[in-house]
């Protein structure tokens, strides 16, 4: 293709789903992820947030990072690469995943998709690339594939969700318990759903042939008009997630690979993501650095955080007393959380200090001036917003 | 015996080295060795019925600190008192040549600022020769000995005095063509002495990096670099390692290939077990030791699902492709080289720095010299047992041959080579064809195939800054243990690094027995 733009390669990329998005985008508000266009809201991001906890609605996933990694050897690969044991994951089964350097500071965090014993499929954030490529050296029958451009994904999310797929004709898609993956056929394909997201909420996650994601969305959308779909961005995303308590990058934890300061990126154990550490799997990469974390315990330990007051922690130290003179973490991430009408947040703290008092410091601005007030937090061992019909199999009707 | 305290991988001199020192201190040692013969690249080898040569065919600091320990003595090995002459041919007969701490066929200038240079040399080689038999720390290490490395490192550099430790910092990795440059006009005085800072490594004269480094590493011991053909040659040495290991009790086995190093996982982690023979017996121990080269070791015996990944990629990128072919000739006499009344030297055939640097470039694009330049030895002048009566064998370490050849190795392009050698050589000892028996040429890659080494190379992987000292062959195994508990190394590719010199061997045992 021969094209006239002097600009061609530097522009974003645009997603599988691009033509409908961008007729709902009202607002052009768009951010960019993995070189892909992608939205930051539509309309507005606290209506979409309220779609996705109360009706249902869909984030473009297309540029999530897809890795479909096939061969007699798969399996053994990412066992040895995430602190999962990969065996104990079931056929057409999704489980979320981790993975580290040798020193045992997290990479990245993602899922595997089980599709079948010799063939699996690995989502992530960033792209993996090179990181897969220096795992797969050494073992004999494994490749790795991108497959990020091939596969159109969308997420759709929130308490009618199902309903939603039931209406579009996918059969029995409220027997899939989550984790599960279920496949229907679609035009003349196959499109994969797996009960997954990054809401806390019930929902589900669609795989389709990029070709065919154009007459999937309308599908989906055509069933989904009784029951409130709508599109959200980021923003909401991020809202969804911190009330479930799910990290971020560049948030709750800084990418190892891209982390220059000793020890500003995370162990597992830090992020509180020490049960999906298997020490009784087969060695992977990072164990005994792993181990001795484990043993000795880690310096900080993310922690869920219900703070006094409405005014969000965002950028908040945190102190052990009020008279905030020993610093003891940080805020991650917060906000008030409309769902569970609680001013919520993650932060990092010093395990030692865990147990005493914790103490934010907030700051805000109030036209042009600046303002602080030291508020008191209390530690929540739960997510904050965790509804039984994310567990239930079939999901509540509607 | 089912169940011994260490296994050694590999009968090369370091793993005899090792064996001895380990069996020596009571444990129970089984050596295992692919071959069928002891010694490694020093071993024995008839390339033609009653001519004998080996890869390695001089040695040049044989630590004699292990002699004593392991009473070479009383098993025929002495310190060689006679050492080389190293002879750099010139193609009018007019030698160069490098003996007793004189130089002889150049300028006084040269002559006069050898002096000086050999001075120095010697005073920076002294003040590293002790590292080249202690582990070298890890970095971050508070250790109280390891600590005294270090300090006892920036001491002797310290105590060189100012003027030397300047000089000796503003030289250490300076390119060998720079050093010769500053110190000499004679073209073969250069090519002579900058010879030890090239040979067994992908380095040309222009390189920037180790040379000077690699030549002062040679330097290191009391032979003070010279060169020399051990009484029975290097096989004699090797047998002398053979039977001091076995006098003090370690049990050797010859064909013996391991194929697998045991590992068992256990809630602590990995740990080395024993280890599996080809042919699929089982033999448990301790500790594993490897003197196999580090990919081999980690790649072939360990595989990478008990290896972290991101260790596994620092041992992918060792380089290790060799670049030394070797050149065996049986001769009807003695050969005849114009202008040398005998060639009991160490010969060296490159007429300038530049002839150096070409025969690389060639190489350097996976093409083999078309001008090769080499070192010869005739070892059989020192070693009559070698070749029949008033027969002689030639050997010669010729450079550039790509491990890596464009197109790939075949029996042309071996063939090819090797005459161009034998062609080269005729340009200093007209007669040669004539006495040529039998000749065997052996490129990198039959190197790696006979003698187990990945990429043939010389030393099993580089020896360069960055393989060097505490990253040799790369941190978490600079220190001989590895990141899997009851392996160790200690080949060539351990720190110091390769030659007949046994100091991997023996610092691994120390590190074992520490
Ligand atoms: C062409 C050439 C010329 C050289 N010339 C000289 C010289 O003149 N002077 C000098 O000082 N140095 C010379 N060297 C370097 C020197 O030979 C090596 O650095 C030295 O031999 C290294 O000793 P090592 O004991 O560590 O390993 P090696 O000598 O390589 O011995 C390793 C042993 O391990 C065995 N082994 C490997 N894998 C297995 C396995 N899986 N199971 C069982 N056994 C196994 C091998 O068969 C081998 O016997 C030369 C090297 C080359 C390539």
């Amino acid at each position: 293709m021969t094209t006239t733009d002097p600009y061609a390669g530097e522009r974003l990329k645009r997603t599988a789903f691009y033509a409908r998005a961008k007729e709902l985008n009202i607002r052009d508000a768009w951010a960019a992820w993995n070189g892909y266009k992608f939205a930051e809201y539509y309309y507005d991001a606290e209506y979409e947030y309220f779609c996705v906890r109360n009706t249902c609605a869909t984030y473009d996933i297309c540029p999530m990072q897809k890795y479909e990694i096939k061969g007699r050897d798969a399996e053994a690969m990412l066992n040895r690469m995430v602190t999962r044991d990969v065996k104990k994951i079931g056929l057409n089964r999704v489980a979320y995943c981790v993975w580290c350097t040798d020193e045992g500071r997290m990479i990245d965090d993602g899922t595997i998709f089980k599709l079948a014993d010799d063939r699996f499929m690995l989502t992530c954030g960033s792209p993996c690339t090179a990181w897969l490529e220096m795992s797969v050296f050494g073992f004999d029958d494994v490749t790795v594939t991108d497959v990020t451009d091939d596969i159109a994904a969308l997420s759709l999310q929130g308490p009618t969700s199902c309903a939603t797929l039931k209406k579009m004709g996918l059969q029995g898609i409220d027997t899939a318990k989550p984790f599960d993956i279920l496949y229907f056929p679609f035009q003349g394909d196959t499109l994969m759903v797996s009960r997954t997201g990054f809401t806390g909420d019930l929902g589900y996650e669609l795989w389709i042939k990029k070709d065919l994601a154009i007459e999937m969305w309308d599908e989906l959308y055509a069933a989904g008009d009784d029951y409130g779909i709508q599109p959200f961005g980021e923003a909401a995303t991020n809202m969804a997630r911190l009330e479930a308590a799910f990290i971020m990058p560049a948030m709750e934890f800084n990418e190892a690979l891209r982390t220059v300061n000793f020890e500003h990126d995370q162990t597992p154990f830090e992020l509180s993501l020490g049960w999906l550490v298997d020490f009784k799997k087969p060695h992977f990469s990072g164990r005994s650095a792993l181990l001795k974390e484990k043993q000795r315990g880690p310096k900080y330990t993310l922690t869920k955080l219900d703070i006094e007051g409405n005014r969000p922690a965002a950028g908040s130290y945190i102190y052990s007393s009020k008279l905030c003179t020993k610093e003891i973490g940080y805020v991650t991430s917060a906000m008030w959380s409309p769902s569970v009408k609680a001013n919520i947040a993650l932060a990092m703290i010093k395990t030692d200090y865990l147990e005493g008092n914790l103490w934010a410091e907030i700051y805000y601005e109030k036209e042009l001036r600046q303002y602080s007030r030291v508020a008191r937090c209390t530690r929540k061992t739960k997510p904050f917003w965790a509804p039984a019909r994310a567990r239930a199999t079939p999901p509540p009707d509607h | 015996m089912d169940h011994y305290d260490s296994i050694i991988i590999g009968a090369g001199h370091n793993g005899l080295v090792a064996a001895a020192y380990l069996a020596r201190s009571g444990q129970q040692v089984l050596l295992l060795e692919a071959a069928d013969v002891c010694g490694g690249l020093g071993r024995k080898r008839e390339f033609h019925p009653g001519f004998q040569g080996s890869v390695a065919h001089s040695v040049s600091h044989f630590s004699s600190k292990i002699a004593n320990d392991l009473s070479l003595s009383s098993f025929g090995y002495e310190s060689p008192t006679n050492s080389l002459a190293t002879v750099g041919l010139s193609s009018d007969g007019q030698h160069t040549v490098v003996k007793d701490g004189r130089v002889e066929g150049v300028g006084e200038k040269d002559a006069a600022a050898y002096q000086e240079y050999r001075r120095q040399m010697r005073r920076f080689a002294d003040a590293l020769s002790p590292f080249w038999l202690k582990t070298i720390p890890r970095i971050g290490s508070a250790g109280m000995s390891d600590l005294m490395t270090f300090g006892h490192l920036g001491l002797n550099i310290r105590k060189l005095g100012k003027k030397d430790m300047r000089e000796f910092m503003r030289i250490a990795t300076l390119p060998v063509r720079d050093l010769m440059d500053e110190n000499f006009e004679n073209d073969i005085l250069k090519t002579t002495l900058g010879w030890d800072g090239l040979i067994g490594s992908k380095l040309a004269p222009r390189s920037p990096n180790s040379a000077v480094l690699a030549m002062l590493y040679r330097m290191a011991g009391e032979s003070e670099g010279t060169h020399a053909i051990p009484a029975g040659g290097v096989a004699g040495l090797i047998d002398a390692l053979c039977q001091s290991a076995k006098a003090s009790g370690a049990e050797i086995r010859h064909s013996a290939a391991v194929s697998r190093i045991l590992i068992e996982g256990g809630a602590d982690g990995l740990v080395a077990t024993g280890v599996q023979l080809a042919d699929g017996q089982k033999i448990m121990a301790s500790r594993v030791v490897s003197s196999a080269d580090p990919k081999s070791t980690f790649f072939n015996l360990v595989g990478v699902e008990h290896l972290d990944i991101g260790f596994t990629n620092r041992i992918r990128r060792l380089r290790c492709d060799g670049y030394v072919g070797k050149l065996h000739l049986a001769l009807n006499g003695a050969p005849e080289f114009a202008g040398l009344d005998k060639a009991d030297g160490r010969m060296i055939i490159a007429p300038k720095l530049d002839a150096i640097e070409f025969a690389y470039d060639d190489a350097k694009y996976g093409e083999c010299s078309r001008n090769p330049v080499m070192e010869i030895v005739v070892p059989s002048l020192h070693d009559a047992s070698l070749a029949p009566e008033n027969q002689h064998v030639l050997s010669a370490h010729v450079m550039y041959v790509p491990h890596k050849l464009q197109g790939g190795w075949t029996d042309a392009a071996r063939v090819a080579i090797g005459d161009r050698a034998i062609e080269t050589i005729a340009q200093y000892a007209p007669n040669i064809r004539a006495q040529i028996i039998h000749s065997e040429f052996l490129t990198p890659a039959d190197l790696e195939a006979d003698y187990g080494v990945t990429g043939g190379h010389w030393h099993h992987t580089e020896m360069a800054v960055d393989q060097m000292l505490m990253m040799r062959p790369t941190y978490e195994a600079a220190q001989y243990g590895t990141p899997v508990p009851g392996l160790y190394l200690c080949g060539a590719g351990s720190h110091p690094g390769g030659d007949i010199t046994g100091n991997a061997g023996h610092n691994a045992a120390q590190e074992i027995l520490r």
